[in-house]
């Protein structure tokens, strides 16, 4: 068992935002996904105000140990996420955790608002790795932005608000601190690390996006160290991810001081993922014979 | 078009690689399945190699890759036996044709939807270039099946004679070369086009397509192949009002909805090629050459 913000979950292991389609998984797999639900918690892909296309393609590069992405948010916008998809995801046998973006304060604000109202819905996620189109700043690499946006939408819902932080900034225990000290109920880190690809030919970039995220097992040492950083500065709930391949990576992020692990790319390779990691996840924490093994908990 | 989907088990499970055999420029690789339903023609499955697969020369592959079922044949003792056929053009394909029997191929499948059958009396014409033969492999077995069918129900009385046409399948192939060309033996009757004139047609399948369909205005065109090929054959079918289902191929990271990496642009803005396709209707299209996305395993 495991727990969030007194949201009770069956393990320690949920997706990462924008991972894991529940209802094109469920077109592909049939009601035998509902059976063996890979996560303890389903987090939705990112919803905006207004419904986006997406970047054009070439949306994907894979490198030697994981993939660039230059998704760009494709999503139906709010009304059409509680019309459409909100009831599908509300009959998954798991909690949910709805992820949402603004570009502004107001915009995020506005999808709070409504989002929280639905008691299909356990928690929201803040995605603020976009900029605030009204200070060009991004939101989640300043903690002073971070710090308006909350003391903005905390007020709109006892709902738990998880932040989304970005890992690609300075100090992102600052902004970790400024999120905890405006009132976020937990953070969740990694998102993807900034990265892009050339051709070789033409020099020219070959993400449709010019540049994307990295994830995969090439981002993991880089989310541990982040999670680590994050976990020593905060008292709040920490959802650790990055590369999560396997049960030992999720210990790893664990050990860091996190409260959940979520696993993502990893999912694109075997669509049970969640469980295989959660089940070892499980044997190497019960596994008492092995001395190597210390406590989960962080002192 | 209203195309039904086998749905997979919702995991990557192993199966046995059985044998693989050289056919030209190809590997037809089999394997056993026997937890996995039977696909339909024009699904697709996410392969990985079950050792090896990433951490050689170059570190690649980390993504499993798609390839569209080339045949599926349920043996007795209800063992389904899968075939792919793989041409080694990267760090993916070159890992799965060294598959040796014995060994694990990962997989996730079937996925996405396949092809249906003609509308009503239109005859199935079936175009495919290089590696893109393989789901009309599959789908020329099921619809001369379903067309034996039809002459049984004749032969039995119950449908007159002359109200059903007794199967016919116009295959048309195109290969760059004659080493390519000996993929064509994979399907039955197919009269073939190759760049280099060693075999068949000298030229593009393309030219044979439009001969055929000037002789045939009754056809219903199945193809699979690379973009161009696509492209030509959507004009063709589309300046004849001759309905086409076309076999598309994105990079893909999952197969299964996920990444929305695959997206194709089409009437109907983006669709994810892994969910609403592979197969679909030509008229869908915005840009008949399907999507832009570079495929992980020809990445310059």
């Amino acid at each position: 068992m495991a727990e969030l913000c007194g949201i009770e979950l069956a393990h320690p292991i949920i997706n990462a935002s924008g991972t894991f389609d529940a209802i094109a998984a469920r077109r592909a797999f049939g009601d035998e996904l509902l059976e063996q639900f890979p996560f303890a918690a389903f987090v939705t892909k990112t919803v905006t105000l207004v419904p986006r296309q997406g970047n054009p393609p070439p949306r994907l590069w894979e490198l030697p140990a994981g993939l660039i992405n230059s998704i760009g948010l494709p999503n139906k916008g709010l009304d059409g996420y509680l019309a459409e998809d909100l009831p599908l995801h509300a009959s998954l046998p798991v909690p949910l955790i709805v992820n949402v973006m603004g570009f502004s304060r107001e915009q995020v604000a506005e999808l709070v608002f409504a989002v929280a109202q639905r008691d299909e819905v356990a928690a929201l996620e803040l995605n603020v790795s976009c900029p605030n189109v009204e200070t060009g700043l991004v939101m989640g690499a300043d903690p002073r932005e971070v710090d308006l946006l909350l003391r903005q939408v905390r007020p709109l819902t006892d709902k738990p608000l998880i932040v989304k932080l970005t890992p690609n900034v300075g100090d992102v225990a600052a902004v970790a601190l400024a999120a905890q000290d405006a009132g976020a109920s937990a953070l969740s880190l990694i998102n993807t690390i900034r990265g892009m690809a050339l051709d070789p030919r033409s020099g020219t970039p070959c993400l449709g996006g010019v540049t994307g995220g990295v994830s995969g097992p090439a981002v993991r040492a880089a989310a541990l160290a982040q999670v680590h950083a994050v976990c020593a500065a905060v008292r709040i709930p920490v959802i650790g991810m990055g590369g999560v391949q396997s049960g030992r990576d999720a210990l790893d992020l664990l050990r860091a001081g996190a409260t959940l692990v979520a696993v993502g790319t990893e999912s694109f390779r075997d669509p049970a993922a969640g469980l295989r990691v959660a089940a070892e996840l499980e044997d190497l924490l019960t596994n008492r014979d092995n001395p190597s093994l210390g406590s989960r908990s962080r002192a | 078009m209203s195309a039904t989907r086998v749905t997979a088990p919702p995991r990557r499970r192993a199966a046995r690689v059985t044998s693989r055999e050289s056919h030209g420029a190809y590997v037809v690789l089999r394997c056993s399945d026997p937890d996995g339903p039977q696909p339909q023609a024009g699904q697709f499955y996410m392969l990985t190699a079950g050792t090896r697969w990433g951490g050689g020369a170059g570190e690649r592959p980390f993504l499993p890759r798609a390839f569209s079922v080339l045949r599926a044949r349920m043996h007795s003792g209800g063992q389904l036996e899968l075939q792919f056929l793989i041409e080694d053009v990267g760090p993916g394909t070159n890992r799965l044709c060294e598959l040796e029997p014995g060994e694990d191929l990962l997989l996730v499948g079937p996925l996405g939807v396949g092809f249906v059958a003609p509308r009503e009396d239109r005859r199935a014409l079936l175009v495919g270039g290089g590696v893109g033969i393989a789901p009309l492999a599959i789908w020329q077995d099921s619809v001369e099946s379903a067309g034996a069918d039809s002459i049984g129900a004749i032969a039995r009385g119950a449908i007159p004679p002359g109200l059903t046409a007794p199967p016919r399948v116009t295959v048309l192939l195109g290969f760059r070369d004659a080493a390519h060309a000996a993929g064509a033996l994979l399907l039955d009757g197919a009269r073939i086009a190759t760049d280099d004139g060693s075999v068949g047609h000298h030229g593009l399948v393309t030219e044979l397509l439009e001969d055929q369909l000037d002789r045939d205005p009754n056809s219903e065109v199945y193809a699979c192949g690379p973009p161009a090929m696509l492209e030509a054959t959507a004009r063709l079918c589309a300046e004849r009002a001759i309905p086409a289902q076309l076999a598309l191929e994105a990079g893909m990271a999952c197969g299964f909805g996920a990444c929305y990496g695959c997206v194709i642009p089409t009437r109907q803005g983006y669709v994810r090629l892994c969910l609403e396709g592979p197969v679909l209707d030509a008229a869908l299209l915005a840009d008949p050459a399907g999507g832009a996305s570079a495929h992980p395993e020809v990445q310059p």
